[in-house]
């Protein structure tokens, strides 16, 4: 097991490496001068040629291939300041560190996506299992039904009806604001409880039905058959056999969906106009600030690759198949 | 050759002291093509300490009879009617905390597949020990003592280590043995066995069959023995229920219906099964057709579309009238025992050198 | 026993056939096996089939039998060349096509058919009979007399199917029925060697028969040779001429069927034979009892020596450290092969006592033998 998680974590950063130069070339295959990008409209050629020495554009390009993969390793020098590790560039409008405006807006995000996270899995895998367990009552057809509704919802739907009625009509809450949560644990909860209704409600109808159909898969399997031929009572049976089984795929499903989480819910953000690090993806590509948005993009590539890992890691601690072999 | 009086397949008047009786069960699926009669008017009794062996093909409503027993049907889709009677209780009525307290513990079952019957997620000491705690409400190391002596006699080796493993790491064998292990845990008085060795190599059937049947003489469990095969069942049981499309169409001990089988259905069962002793130049025999689908089964007597005896019987009673299963050694059939006897030596006989 | 002379004998002296269609020599199939750290490597494989040698004559049946984990079916995969062997000849027809290019093979492809186990996920639920059937023939681009359609309904009819099912597809069919497509689309070629895999264990019992006549019936009317490769003893006996036994990835004994049936050498085919259940019948001799302990060794670990020795109850010194060559023992008939240092007598018959290497039955017979000792003195 340790064997394997040293393993992985070494292809990890290999994969990252690789990411990294891969998005490098590709910024410089893009036919523009970056310099001219980053001095804006009325460019004077001194100007020109004082932002090409500070972005390191003048040296050839394995040079500054090389000075970027250091600054993500160990930092590096510009103009403007030490950039420390893992640095991933300066900004071209903003002049700021990527690595800085990341930081200032992750915080949103995460707080974003774990909010999310416990109401749609609570809610989700509860009523998902409640619907298989009652397979074929009104309970089960009244559970799927809703979760096929709205899981053909969209937030930018839903978000604007919700804050249409909680907030402009009835103005029982605020808009959405992110405070942070060392600031105010309170206005922190209430700031962002709208967005992750929203968000986790269609999420919700998502897990509701992938819970129910691998709980009614895992219920039809023959060790469940025969852990019944035993005596085991049906509650027993349900929880310690059949949702063993059926948590490798809710597994699988829900690493997928944190890790794009995790690097911006875009719609969600503009839905309820929070800063996170999906807004300030988009907006860096729609302003060509190139650093910020391959910045951005490697970051996001990082959670994939951990959440990666750790799916992995909770696949073996689900099945001993997966532990043993 | 015992003479067919008629009649109807009724309890026994006599009130046999039958450990488990089955009387006119009837089960039915309603699936999305229709209502599948998986089961329809079966009767049968198993003894105290006795092995029953059922055979059939596939479809034949062996398996689930037996699962409608230990109630392990899918209440929602399937309705069970009849009577089976365990050991004085009625099954089909009672309710699921009762048949909760049955399974596993009077009655346990033996599943073909055990690669698929028993779970990967846990060990098998725990798999062995959860019936043991629930239903003796021994404590942990009471369980696991027992769980240890159970695989040291079904010939686990070292089964102090092999507590701790996983099916996974078993071999097939191994696993059917840690199957048994767990069935015969609580001492159960009837064991269903499903095609317990169908999944299993030659040599290592051998092995479980002898197995099984010693583990009875010890434990004094009375069998029911579920296969498709006849050569595996003429070892095992003592008496013999022949079945097709959910029906029983031979009963009798084990010896009357594979020396002077009476029914169409098992003579061709017989003819059509190529023995090692056999004779090389007399070719195989086949059933022609295939078995029928349950959800339309054939009118009158179920073997009749195959059946190449039909035109022995008077009239169209075959197609037209369901031949009933008289008590003790009989054959659902509409041939008189005379014309039997004679079809038999004459026809079938001489195929089975 | 040890004063047995042993006579090595070229395999395909069974009288049975004059000219050999296929001979496989020393066949070998490794499947690798990936591991290690930090850089995965190949650690080790699983030697599924390890030196095997057969022949087939042409218009012979020769039959495969062994049980799981024994190298039976990928051998059939070798000879069809669906897999690519680690080692080792075979020659069809004088040609080597070990190793034979996908080119090179074309032309043979036509002559070798195969049958698989499974009727249901070996045809194309999407095709019809007919494209099924049809198909061979056109991929060889072959052009019969009278047209394809009309050869496809000769093939229906002659597997005993309606030729008005020729548009039909596959799921309209029951499992017997199906594996009577499969046999018609190997006969759309006018193949010269059939290689079955297991093609009648997914059957019910009742429509097996119909399936081994069938083939029976093609094999004695079309001269087509057979490689059977069945786990049922019974069924290859009625189907084969010649019988080969495969035991971890070896050929353990090879000869005519009565030799192997009736005069087996081998222990392990001893063990084999008296592990069919059989149907007791009131003239059947008392057959030998010998129950095995434990299951098949790993083929990624094999024993040394002789495979069989871990289970045998003759195995000594020598059976670990020497392999016993395929050889014909002294008494044995032409062609019966026999790889053991210490063969059985050749009968079946029953012995004074029975043969129980299983602890556990052992454990349990003895108990109740003493148990009925007891009732008998007291």
């Amino acid at each position: 097991m340790l064997q394997f998680l040293i393993r992985r974590s070494i292809s990890a950063v290999a994969i990252m490496f690789l990411i990294a130069a891969f998005t490098f070339f590709l910024f410089y295959a893009v036919p523009q001068d970056f310099a001219a990008l980053s001095c804006g409209k009325n460019c004077s050629p001194e100007n020109l040629a004082v932002i090409r020495e500070n972005l390191g554009l003048d040296k050839p390009i394995t040079t500054q291939f090389w000075d970027f993969m250091v600054g993500i390793v160990a930092g590096r020098d510009f103009a403007v300041g030490h950039c420390s590790a893992p640095c991933l560039g300066v900004s071209f409008k903003s002049g700021d560190f990527v690595w800085d405006s990341l930081m200032d807006r992750f915080p949103l995000t995460l707080s974003l996506t774990i909010g999310g996270l416990v109401i749609f899995l609570l809610f989700g895998l509860g009523t998902g299992m409640l619907a298989a367990w009652k397979r074929g009552t009104v309970v089960d057809k009244l559970a799927s039904g809703a979760s096929i509704v709205l899981s053909s919802f969209q937030i930018y739907l839903l978000g604007p009806i919700v804050l249409g009625i909680f907030v402009y009509s009835t103005g029982w809450m605020e808009n959405p604001k992110y405070v942070p949560f060392t600031d105010d644990p309170s206005a922190w909860f209430i700031g962002l409880l709208i967005p992750w209704a929203v968000m986790a409600t269609i999420f919700t109808a998502q897990y509701t039905r992938m819970s129910r159909s691998t709980m009614i898969e895992q219920l039809q399997e023959e060790h469940v058959r025969t852990a019944r031929a035993k005596g085991m009572s049906q509650k027993y049976v349900f929880f310690r056999y059949a949702w063993r089984g059926a948590m490798i795929p809710i597994v699988t499903i829900l690493g997928l969906d944190l890790s794009s989480l995790l690097a911006g819910g875009v719609v969600t953000e503009f839905t309820f106009d929070l800063a996170g690090i999906g807004r300030l993806a988009v907006e860096s590509s729609l302003t060509k600030d190139l650093p910020l948005t391959m910045g951005a993009m490697l970051f996001g590539a990082f959670f994939i690759l951990i959440l990666n890992i750790l799916v992995d890691i909770a696949y073996a601690f689900i099945d001993p198949r997966v532990r043993l072999s | 050759m015992t003479t067919l009086t008629k009649v109807e397949d009724a309890p026994n008047p006599t009130g046999s002291d039958a450990f488990l009786s089955v009387r006119d069960l009837r089960v039915q699926f309603s699936t999305e093509d229709g209502v599948v009669k998986a089961v329809d008017g079966l009767s049968f009794d198993v003894e105290r300490g006795k092995t029953l062996g059922v055979v059939g093909e596939s479809g034949s409503g062996k398996s689930v009879t037996n699962l409608t027993i230990l109630g392990l049907h899918s209440p929602k889709t399937t309705t069970v009617e009849g009577e089976i009677v365990l050991d004085g209780k009625e099954l089909i009525t009672a309710s699921e905390k009762e048949m909760e307290k049955l399974r596993g513990n009077k009655a346990a079952m033996i599943f073909q597949d055990p690669l698929t019957a028993l779970s990967p997620y846990y060990t098998v000491g725990r798999q062995l020990s959860e019936p043991f705690m629930k239903h003796t409400g021994a404590s942990k190391k009471e369980a696991k003592a027992r769980a240890i002596e159970m695989l040291d006699k079904v010939g686990i080796p070292q089964p102090q280590t092999r507590f701790h493993d996983y099916p996974h790491q078993f071999s097939g064998g191994m696993r059917q043995r840690a199957m048994i292990a767990m069935a015969l845990m609580c001492d159960p008085d009837l064991l269903i066995a499903d095609e317990p060795t169908t999944a299993l190599d030659v040599t290592v059937q051998a092995q479980i069959l002898d197995l099984l049947r010693d583990l009875q003489q010890e434990f004094g469990s009375a069998i029911i023995f579920i296969t498709h095969d006849l050569g595996v069942i003429s070892h095992m049981a003592d008496d013999l229920l022949v079945m097709y499309a959910g029906r029983a169409v031979e009963r009798g001990s084990t010896r009357e219906v594979l020396r002077t089988p009476q029914h169409p259905y098992t003579w061709g069962l017989l003819s059509s099964m190529p023995r090692l002793g056999g004779d090389l130049n007399e070719a195989l025999t086949p059933i022609p057709g295939s078995p029928p689908s349950l959800l339309n089964p054939p009118s009158g007597c179920p073997f009749h579309p195959r059946c190449t005896f039909t035109g022995e019987v008077a009239g169209n009673r075959c197609a037209d009238e369901r031949p009933s299963l008289a008590e003790g050694r009989a054959a659902a059939c509409h041939l008189s025992g005379e014309q039997k006897q004679t079809i038999f030596i004459d026809q079938i006989q001489p195929r089975l050198r | 026993m040890s004063e047995n002379l042993t006579l090595p004998a070229p395999q395909d002296s069974t009288g049975t056939s004059a000219e050999t269609l296929l001979s496989v020599e020393g066949l070998t199939k490794h499947f690798p096996i990936y591991g290690g750290f930090p850089i995965k490597r190949k650690v080790g494989a699983v030697q599924a089939v390890d030196g095997v040698d057969l022949s087939v004559g042409v218009g012979e049946s020769v039959g495969l039998v062994g049980e799981s984990g024994c190298g039976k079916s990928t051998t059939g995969r070798l000879i069809t060349r669906l897999l690519e062997p680690t080692g080792g000849k075979i020659t069809y027809a004088g040609k080597d096509i070990a190793h034979a290019s996908r080119k090179q093979l074309a032309p043979i492809r036509s002559e070798i058919q195969m049958i698989f186990q499974d009727p249901y996920s070996s045809l194309n639920p999407r095709q019809t009979v007919g494209t099924i059937i049809k198909s061979p023939m056109e991929v060889n681009g072959i052009e019969p007399q009278g047209g394809r359609e009309k050869r496809v309904r000769e093939l229906l009819e002659l597997v005993g199917l309606n030729p008005e099912h020729y548009n039909r597809f596959p799921h309209e069919f029951s499992g017997g029925q199906r594996q009577r497509i499969g046999v018609a689309r190997a006969l759309a070629l006018q193949p010269k060697l059939i290689v079955a895999d297991e093609p009648v264990s997914a059957l019910d019992v009742s429509i097996q028969a119909q399936v081994v006549n069938l083939l029976q019936k093609v094999q004695q009317e079309m001269g087509i040779a057979f490689l059977f490769i069945a786990h049922d003893l019974a069924i290859v006996r009625h189907f084969s001429q010649r019988v080969a036994v495969m035991y971890l990835g070896k050929v353990v004994e090879v000869g005519d069927g009565d030799s192997i049936y009736n005069r087996p050498r081998h222990p392990y085919t001893h063990a084999l034979l008296s592990a069919v259940p059989e149907v007791a019948t009131e003239d059947s001799e008392d057959r030998e009892r010998i129950r095995l302990a434990g299951d098949v060794p790993s083929p990624i670990h094999p024993p040394s020596g002789c495979r069989f020795r871990t289970r045998c109850w003759k195995a000594q010194d020598k059976c670990a450290s020497e392999e016993p060559p395929l050889i014909q023992l002294s008494g044995n008939r032409g062609g019966h092969l026999t790889a053991c240092h210490f063969p059985e007598d050749p009968t079946t018959e029953a012995r004074d006592e029975d043969v129980v290497m299983d602890p556990a039955l052992k454990a349990l017979e003895q108990d109740v033998a003493e148990a009925d000792a007891k009732v008998s003195k007291g």
